[in-house]
């Protein structure tokens, strides 16, 4: 549903903060859900190979596991990978790229790779996989839950053997996948606000000057998405 | 092939909040003044329109109101043996981009530097004895004095219509301000913000053990207000989106919200967008400017700008960027001390301790930009240097500026970054932690500085601008000084447990986490055209037609964030070129 022409309204709102909120109430029908997105198992994606596409599945599951509340799963988050990396975010549009780059030098000068965020997960999954199949004798994916858990404790304790410009390939993952977990919908992850719901972060209600000096209450609503969904 | 445009009474590089300034009150003497920023044009709507601009991942985590690397960045090392390494993805700092520049993603946090900032070498040497200086250490006074400044330090709150509690009128102490700051003419022009509870539980703590909590003040307005150019602010909603943000509210003060709608009204002002000045073009001897030079990206072209004054107002480092790459003042050598542009580059040591209550709820998506109470007990004004073995000061503060979830939640010390323990430690902790910072300054040193780098060059192909910087034993001592001072008032507020992260002896520059875009110096001011880039006026000592105003004429950090004193320096300088510099063009000093 079209929002009302803020142009022409804004100023109308100037008297408060009810501002915001009352817009929030005008423009969005109560109870506005999506339709359910296609299940994760029929998803084609954007940018990953099957094989890079199981291993986020299976790494994302142990980075934010499923149960009692929705986990990395549920909240399609390899989706919202697979839409960045496919965006100006993977091919690193925005960043200076120039060389000459020096990928082994102090981590506290920031990101040197020569490799853009795409090309990082392509590579370094493939370095990881065959690292897997090297000391497990079976890509990522296919190992048990545990020796999974191993893997990956293993990668972010840089103990995998990976050339200086993959060694960003654990902190991107895990950054990305906290990012599909909290951003908002429209990016594809966080499905039905549940990331949101779960710490008690309303979204984009963005209007909250008569709850201020509520000291030490807890905020009554749910979260609304951008598009008006609520959680 | 260049092009070349009719000649202009003033050219105006980067129209942000200085370059705004400088329009509106050059633009009233009736000159022709342009104005070319090299982003993009926003306007609150729909730039900055509810509810689009309220998405974390576009703005708080992917920069969208920022500067890109690609189009502009520079190179880092923290020493002078280092090779220096281009900033390629957004980090430690956040440069603005777009008309309004950083005065759009602010938080408002708007403050005057103390009276003793202004001259603090002559206040160390004469209090504490130059011998306390550390060799390395070169700060140096500002040439202006808060006295002569504070009119328009006044004028700059009252067009930003600052929401806040005085605490020291004309000499007269009030309650609930801040009893250390120095004395100003009036009350701010809007009252102070309502406080969220941590602020508050952190005031209640502070002021029993005896210190002096007061209202942050903040360019976020707390009642409807109407400045002097006839632009208008609503009372800020407490969006909790106001760091890295256009304000969807017209609460938070910006150029767009408090200058720039009177500006663009105005015939003899224009502005071109999407045009990025290349240099400062020099008369053949050397001795005043012609006007600059600028890449047009929509007619993918070099233009030749004339203009009788070139007012440069882009961000720190652009200012100083130019001043190299146009050959305005001697490129500083760190070895010999000689030489003064990019001088004396210097940032800001901050520090915090988080405190975790599993009984209290904090909504911590409930905040303005600048909402919360600080104390300057232990402001640079109030320590004992040659006692406490460091040179400084810090304000300390609470007060929550957002809860946004992708930036980060604070977790007690131990909890893994990812799994099941983690998952359930975000679902326990978030809402029930707060935090106490200190806010401190950051002294200049001979090898931290700015210059231009040897191997990597912008897309116009020009040097990138190199920045040499570490941090130094004299700030650590300071921010561990706050660190002394700030846990046993942790402690007293009894929270389940409480951590703390502040530099400690040997900590290096780290430049990928955020710490805070108040990067200063380089195109310092002072009264010695050996020892500093620009006059008192922020004119440059070899060619008295170009002006550079901002954060790059301090000569070292304050305590506080920069915005209010940059605001200040402008008006000042504004005020110094219409009565003083139009009658008769020449060197001020």
């Amino acid at each position: 549903m079209p929002l009302p022409d803020w142009k022409t309204t804004r100023r109308g709102f100037l008297g408060g903060g009810a501002g915001a909120a009352a817009l929030t109430a005008m423009a969005v029908p109560l109870n506005a859900q999506s339709p359910e997105p296609e299940p994760l198992e029929n998803y084609a994606p954007e940018y990953f190979t099957a094989e890079e596409w199981q291993f986020v599945m299976a790494a994302t599951a142990l980075l934010i596991p499923s149960g009692p509340t929705p986990g990395a799963i549920e909240t399609r988050v390899p989706v919202f990978i697979d839409l960045q990396l496919a965006s100006e975010f993977g091919t690193a549009d925005d960043w200076y790229m120039a060389g000459p780059h020096d990928a082994g030098a102090d981590p506290l000068l920031g990101w040197q790779s020569p490799l853009t965020p795409a090309e990082i997960y392509r590579e370094g999954i493939a370095a990881l996989n065959a690292w897997c199949e090297q000391t497990h004798e079976a890509p990522f994916a296919e190992l048990l839950p545990q020796t999974q858990q191993e893997v990956l404790i293993a990668l972010d304790e840089d103990e995998v053997p990976l050339p200086p410009e993959l060694r960003g390939l654990f902190e991107l993952l895990l950054q990305n996948t906290k990012e599909g977990f909290f951003a908002d919908p429209k990016y594809g992850g966080n499905h039905r606000m549940a990331g949101w719901t779960h710490i008690g972060f309303p979204g984009a209600r963005a209007s909250y000057l008569e709850w201020v000096d509520k000291h030490n209450v807890p905020y009554p609503l749910g979260p609304v998405a951008i598009s008006g969904e609520r959680g | 092939m260049a092009r070349t445009e009719a000649k202009k009474d003033v050219v105006i590089v980067g129209l942000g909040w200085t370059g705004a300034i400088m329009g509106i009150e050059l633009a009233q003497e009736g000159l022709e003044v342009l104005a070319l920023e090299r982003g993009p044009d926003r306007y609150t709507v729909p730039d900055f329109r509810y509810p689009d601009v309220i998405d974390e991942l576009k703005y708080g985590v992917r920069m969208g109101f920022m500067q890109k690397p690609r189009n502009s960045t520079v190179t880092i090392r923290r020493t002078l043996q280092e090779t220096a390494l281009p900033y390629r993805k957004l980090g430690s700092f956040l440069p603005g981009d777009g008309v309004g520049g950083a005065g759009i993603h602010w938080n408002g946090q708007n403050w005057r530097a103390m009276e003793n900032e202004f001259t603090l070498r002559s206040y160390v040497e004469d209090n504490f004895g130059a011998e306390i200086i550390p060799e390395d250490m070169t700060i140096q006074d500002w040439g202006v004095t808060y006295a002569e400044l504070e009119p328009y330090f006044d004028r700059f709150e009252y067009v930003l219509g600052i929401s806040g509690q005085a605490g020291n009128v004309n000499g007269q102490i009030i309650e609930g301000g801040n009893p250390f700051e120095a004395p100003r003419s009036r009350d701010f022009p809007l009252p102070p913000l309502p406080n969220t509870y941590d602020s508050v539980l952190f005031a209640d703590a502070a002021r029993a053990m005896g210190y002096h909590p007061f209202p942050r003040p903040a360019a976020n307005a707390s009642a409807a207000y109407t400045n002097e150019y006839g632009m208008q602010l609503g009372p800020c909603n407490f969006c909790g989106f106001c760091e890295r943000y256009g304000c969807l509210n017209y609460s938070k003060a910006s150029p767009q919200t408090c200058i720039l709608d009177a500006l663009r009204r105005m015939p003899n002002f224009s502005y071109r967008t999407n045009s990025e000045v290349l240099r400062v073009d020099l008369a053949e001897d050397g001795q005043t400017a012609t006007g600059v030079t600028y890449w047009d990206e929509d007619a993918q072209e070099e233009v030749f700008q004339p203009a009788d004054i070139v007012l440069l107002c882009a961000y720190q480092l652009h200012n100083v960027h130019l001043m190299l790459l146009s050959g305005i003042g001697e490129p500083y050598n760190p070895v010999t001390g000689e030489g003064v542009t990019g001088k004396n580059y210097a940032y800001q040591m901050n520090g915090g301790t988080t405190l975790f209550f599993k009984d209290k709820t904090f909504n911590p998506f409930i905040g303005s930009g600048a909402n919360g109470l600080s104390m300057d007990d232990f402001a640079i004004n109030q320590i004992d240097f040659a006692a406490e073995g460091f040179i400084g000061g810090s304000y300390i503060t609470a007060g929550v500026a957002n809860g946004q979830p992708i930036r980060g939640i604070g977790l007690p010390k131990g909890t893994p970054s990812w799994g099941e323990e983690w998952k359930t430690a975000i679902g326990e902790w978030y809402g029930h932690s707060m935090s106490i910072g200190s806010h401190g300054s950051n002294m200049a040193y001979r090898d931290c500085y700015l210059d231009l780098d040897p191997t990597y060059t912008d897309r116009h192909g020009r040097p990138l601008m190199r920045m040499t910087f570490n941090w130094k034993p004299n700030d650590i001592r300071m921010t561990q000084f706050m660190r002394s001072k700030i846990e046993p008032i942790a402690e007293s507020m009894n929270p389940d447990t409480w951590q703390s992260s502040y530099k400690a002896e040997g900590a290096q520059y780290d430049v990928r986490p955020y710490q805070t875009t108040h990067n200063v110096g380089g195109a310092i001011m002072g009264d010695d055209p050996n020892t500093s880039a620009v006059n008192r006026y922020l004119q440059a000592w070899g060619q008295h037609n170009v002006f550079s105003i901002g954060a790059s004429a301090f000569p070292q950090n304050i305590q506080y964030n920069p915005t209010g004193v940059v605001g200040a320096l402008a008006y000042w300088v504004a005020d110094a070129i219409r009565k003083d510099y139009l009658p008769n063009p020449r060197p001020l000093v």
